[in-house]
């Protein structure tokens, strides 16, 4: 069938083919594209023989290289790994105050971490510390659960109201929506509570201040780090400001929570981090 | 020039284009039936509870996917930001699973217990307001959308028949196991024998009815924490 003619214009020849009187040139692959085209097979073969590929029954051909992305990785965090250890090893066995103390160490933990506290503390506790509306701004010197490396540390290793075994836990009562108070009450407190804080407000609520919330927060509102108290007196509130966000949280509390990191980061990891919530402008 | 008894006869050309493909497919997919390999044997997975599958299908149903992986590859700069990489026994029981193939917001793979629950309400409802700087979407309207899961048996029941290994037990108290991990009462400890690690609680604040934003809560306070990383070393052929 074929008819393979040479084509008086181009000097190429036909396919050979014929369609209602129209002819096709033959024209040949480009000899670039041809040896591309060549060489990738040759390095398909190649890629067979040093990679994992074929599969076979149960199994699969394995390649001489004798590698995989998982073996690749391992090797590649144990070399991160290695090239660390001048300064993750001096970390090791050192309480978190004598990695602080030491001028180069700080300088470790201080650089990476901001970059953990990018990856793992900003969506709440806002970029640098600065919080966010029911999220503590770390950069101030109003510390709910204390504010030395210590402090910060164990807040960081076990979270608040995580559910770990050793995490912080206050837990505020619902005076009002658990009828130990009245509204009325609540209001008043409120507004000594205000008063307290510089904002305003008035002395009516002292005497059920005490009574019902010095106990926690001290009787000049100073708060108590140990039992998780806020203080009360700087006008710095976690959640909304003002004598209607004191009545809310005396009627029914919010109560935060903030997860364990232990686990997630490891210890040289939550040290260096500890150090860098620390220097953020209200460490202790 | 043998090619014309092909382009002559259109039944042999169909018959010989199903073999060629066929070969492609059965090279590519039989082996993932038959390697032992394919996935490995890793402790405390289990398929996802009531609860958790309601917040997975409204997850799926919102496209999640489309802007957030669920895969964190054995790469150092991923490992080191996400956690673990992941494993194909960790998408198990996701029927189709998320992996994704894109990312806008970050991988999810391990997103369980990174936040608290109060903060994925916040950011859920509007994310610019905990995380300046997001492009995602608001999705308050799921804290306005009360959610009932009667037919839960009836998906545990449809999984089971595609593979997920749900016990009668499972299936019979379904409705229960969703009530009781919404609202953190009724028979929580038969909730957590039946689904260990699953989160308990009443998610979005509000304990008087179960919402979508309860469900979704739910199922991204779980994702990626099942497996226990500190004791998990990889065996055999992933060993290598």
């Amino acid at each position: 069938m074929a008819n393979v003619e040479k084509d008086p214009v181009t000097g190429t020849n036909t396919t050979g083919h014929e369609w209602d009187g129209i002819k096709e040139l033959d024209t040949p692959l480009p000899k670039w594209w041809l040896t591309v085209f060549y060489a990738s097979i040759i390095w398909a073969i190649g890629y067979w023989v040093v990679y994992p590929s074929w599969p076979t029954l149960n199994d699969y051909a394995k390649g001489v290289w004798e590698t995989t992305n998982r073996l690749e990785h391992a090797q590649e965090m144990a070399a991160v790994a290695q090239s660390r250890e001048v300064w993750t090893s001096k970390f090791e066995g050192k309480e978190i105050s004598e990695v602080a103390a030491d001028s180069e160490l700080l300088n470790y933990a201080m650089a990476g971490g901001r970059v953990i506290f990018a990856d793992n503390c900003q969506p709440c506790h806002g970029s640098s510390g600065s919080g966010a509306p029911n999220y503590p701004v770390l950069a101030d010197d109003d510390w709910i659960w204390g504010g030395t490396l210590d402090d910060i540390q164990q807040t960081v290793l076990y979270g608040i109201r995580s559910g770990h075994d050793e995490a912080r836990v206050s837990d505020m009562p619902a005076l009002v929506a658990d009828e130990m108070i009245t509204a009325a009450d609540a209001d008043k407190i409120a507004d000594y509570v205000m008063k307290l804080g510089g904002q305003g407000g008035s002395d009516a609520g002292k005497d059920l201040f005490d009574e019902n919330c010095a106990a926690c927060h001290a009787e000049d509102g100073a708060g108590v780090q140990e039992l998780g108290a806020p203080r009360l007196n700087d006008g710095i509130w976690l959640y909304k400001a003002g004598k209607d966000g004191v009545v809310a949280q005396i009627t029914k509390p919010n109560h935060g929570v903030m997860p364990a990191w232990s686990g997630r980061l490891s210890e040289t990891e939550i040290k260096q981090v500890s150090i860098y919530v620390h220097s953020l402008g209200g460490g202790q | 020039m043998k090619h014309e008894i092909f382009e002559k006869n259109t039944i042999l050309l169909t018959i010989a284009i199903l073999i060629t493909v066929s070969i492609g497919g059965l090279v590519q997919i039989v082996p993932l039936y038959t390697i032992d390999s394919t996935i490995e044997k890793v402790d405390g997975m289990r398929p996802y509870s009531p609860l958790e599958l309601a917040g997975r299908n409204i997850y799926v149903r919102e496209g999640c996917y489309l802007c957030h992986s669920q895969q964190i590859r054995p790469f150092r700069d991923e490992v080191e930001r996400y956690g673990h990489y992941s494993l194909a026994a960790e998408s198990m029981y996701d029927h189709p699973f998320q992996w994704g193939s894109k990312r806008t917001g970050p991988d999810l793979a391990r997103v369980g217990g990174k936040y608290s629950n109060a903060w994925h309400v916040a950011h859920l409802i509007r994310p610019q307001d905990v995380v300046p700087e997001s492009v995602m979407p608001m999705y308050g309207f799921l804290a306005e959308k009360e959610l009932t899961f009667n037919d839960a048996g009836a998906h545990l029941k449809a999984l089971r028949a595609a593979g997920d290994p749900y016990t009668d037990e499972q299936i019979a108290e379904a409705a229960a196991d969703f009530t009781a991990q919404a609202s953190g009462e009724g028979d929580v400890d038969a909730v957590l024998t039946r689904y260990p690690k699953a989160v308990i609680g009443d998610f979005d604040g509000d304990p008087s009815k179960v919402t979508e934003l309860d469900a979704l809560i739910s199922y991204l306070q779980m994702l990626g924490t099942l497996v226990d990383f500190t004791t998990y070393k990889p065996e055999g052929e992933m060993a290598r």
